[in-house]
């Protein structure tokens, strides 16, 4: 037990919420290693939020249990919630304080001990930018600030895991790219979720995935598996003057051809062939008229699709 | 940690303009009442004089005074009190606190004793009025301590009825009525209840009501007593309020 206490800081088994009739979470299994960023997604109404409020403790699950760190969540509540920093949807400030009061309120209830706070506060201030705003009013900052303020708010008490619930929503891009960076550097000391339903944002920080639909977790890997997962195995190809697609099929190593737009085609190749070269080869010899050439990925956005969109439109 | 979260009750508090507001008018109001009843003292004071052993300032000005002062704060306190909980979770602050290493406990305790903090400088407001006629009269310094004690049990009681109706809505308004017409339905029905009830010979259903019946606790004090039962019924009225309110926020947790 010691031994998987270290490598898993958050550990959720058959966590299940339901109000009333309705099941919000069904039977979902978690696991977070250390210094891990994990991505949570869903559409929206999928659980996400209900899931992130289970596993801070603001929620007390139907069924399932949590354990952080080792400690489960659900007996001593107070001992594991020690572990936690949450930014949930709609930061929780109070406006009428300044950020240094803020701060020192997170760190007093988090029982960071006295001595440390100042230190702890400096360098909370200092990694969400917010060194020169300290002595402003909350309620007097903009939103992007107000979200950092968040953030801080979260990672004040250096916990080991730290959880985002759609951190980046109403942000600039520049905001965006700052916090994400911000969080692919949390992920090295800290063991990060973070919900979103902007899936660039994921695909760019996050190890592993887990998406959720209706309250049933349908997928989780790694970002690393998704890419390599046919990866190179079909590409995109645009021609201005296209053959018939029969003649596109038709090329050695290629298994199949289809017509995306009128210009575009998607071209498969046969299991462990790259026909790249050939397909180039043919182009130019044929006068096609190749203007791009790209290898088709997986996306996260395909996955997503597929397995959230499949019993809208059967 | 108790003590972190009624020292943010308290900062709080004073950030908004609210409880300005409330100070204000309190004050203005209690000042009227005082100088009212110090204008009837003096115009008594002829027939005062011949009276054997003539009631003083503090019996006839601060004891009056005071029972002022505790049907304002009937009024002061549910509005104050709506902030505690319903105006955090409309806003989504409470969250800070639900996820922080805190119990349930605490947070309710904290709340109460930062509320509490602040309705105790309401009373020391109130004590100072009587408090300045001390260079020109002799005062009875046991029976304004005594007024001053029961108010704020008073206090306590109302914060403790209001810090538990806030638990039960999220909305700020909802709140503040509900706990105004908590505390009213208390005055009022209460005496009469606890007096019909032990004209019946129901001592215990009687002494039940009287819990119930805050001022009727706090009237003692006025007279210079100090009646235990009325002490008892007033800090069983507080337990229960917080004991309630602390169940009432784990259930939410379990609710949703």
């Amino acid at each position: 037990m010691p031994e998987q206490e270290t490598v898993s800081t958050i550990s959720a088994r058959g966590l299940t919420r339901s109000f009333g009739n309705h099941i919000a979470v069904n039977n979902i299994t978690l696991k977070l290693r250390r210094g891990e960023v994990l991505g949570f997604l869903g559409p929206n109404g999928a659980g996400k939020t209900t899931t992130m409020q289970m596993l801070t403790g603001n929620l007390a699950p139907s069924r399932g249990e949590i354990s952080i760190c080792g400690i489960d969540l659900l007996d001593e509540p107070v001992r594991a919630k020690a572990h936690v920093g949450y930014l949930p949807e709609v930061p929780p400030l109070y406006r009428e304080l300044t950020v240094d009061e803020y701060l020192t309120l997170a760190t007093r209830l988090h029982r960071v001990a006295p001595a440390r706070r100042p230190e702890a506060i400096a360098a909370a201030k200092q990694r969400c930018g917010l060194a020169d705003t300290g002595g402003r009013l909350i309620g007097a900052l903009s939103k992007g600030y107000q979200q950092r303020v968040g953030i801080a708010q979260a990672i004040v008490h250096a916990p080991d895991i730290v959880i985002l619930d759609e951190p980046t929503v109403g942000l600039d891009p520049n905001q965006i790219r700052e916090i994400r960076g911000l969080i692919r550097e949390l992920g090295g000391t800290h063991s990060v979720i973070l919900s979103t339903h902007i899936l660039p944002e994921v695909e760019a920080i996050c190890d592993r995935v887990q998406i959720m639909h209706h309250g049933n977790l349908v997928y989780s890997d790694t970002i690393a598996a998704l890419k390599q997962f046919e990866s190179g195995a079909t590409v995109l190809v645009g021609l201005r003057r296209p053959p018939p697609l029969a003649e596109l099929a038709a090329l050695p190593g290629v298994a199949a051809a289809e017509c995306v737009e009128p210009t575009l085609y998607r071209v498969e190749f046969a299991a462990g062939e790259d026909a790249t070269d050939a397909l180039v080869k043919q182009a130019a010899a044929r006068d096609w008229g190749l203007c791009q050439l790209k290898p088709a990925q997986t996306t996260l956005e395909d996955v997503f699709v597929n397995l959230t969109r499949r019993e809208e439109n059967p | 940690m108790i003590f972190t979260i009624a020292s943010k009750e308290l900062k709080t508090l004073f950030a908004s303009p609210l409880a300005w507001v409330v100070l204000t008018l309190f004050q203005i109001i209690i000042g009227y009442a005082f100088l009212r009843r110090l204008d009837d003292f003096l115009q008594l004071q002829p027939q005062l004089v011949q009276m054997a052993n003539p009631p003083g300032a503090t019996e006839l000005v601060a004891a009056p005074l005071f029972g002022t002062a505790a049907a304002l704060l009937l009024f002061a306190v549910p509005v104050l009190a709506m902030r505690l909980i319903a105006e955090e979770r409309r806003n989504q602050t409470m969250v800070l606190l639900m996820s922080a290493p805190i119990s349930m406990t605490e947070i309710v305790f904290g709340k109460f004793l930062g509320f509490l903090a602040f309705l105790l400088v309401i009373v020391a407001l109130t004590a100072l009025m009587p408090l300045s006629l001390a260079g020109a009269t002799r005062l009875d310094y046991g029976l304004l301590a005594g007024l001053a004690v029961g108010l704020a049990l008073l206090a306590a009681a109302f914060a403790a009825v209001g810090l538990f109706v806030s638990c039960l809505t999220a909305h700020p308004v909802v709140a503040a009525i509900g706990a105004f017409a908590a505390l009213l339905g208390m005055v009022l029905t209460g005496d009469a209840a606890g007096d019909s009830l032990r004209a019946r010979g129901w001592t215990v259903a009687a002494s039940v009501a009287q819990v119930f019946s805050p001022i009727r606790n706090f009237e003692p004090f006025g007279k210079g007593m100090l009646d235990t039962q009325a002490l008892a019924c007033l800090a069983l009225l507080i337990a229960l309020a917080l004991t309630l309110a602390i169940r009432q926020l784990d259930a939410q947790r379990l609710r949703g």
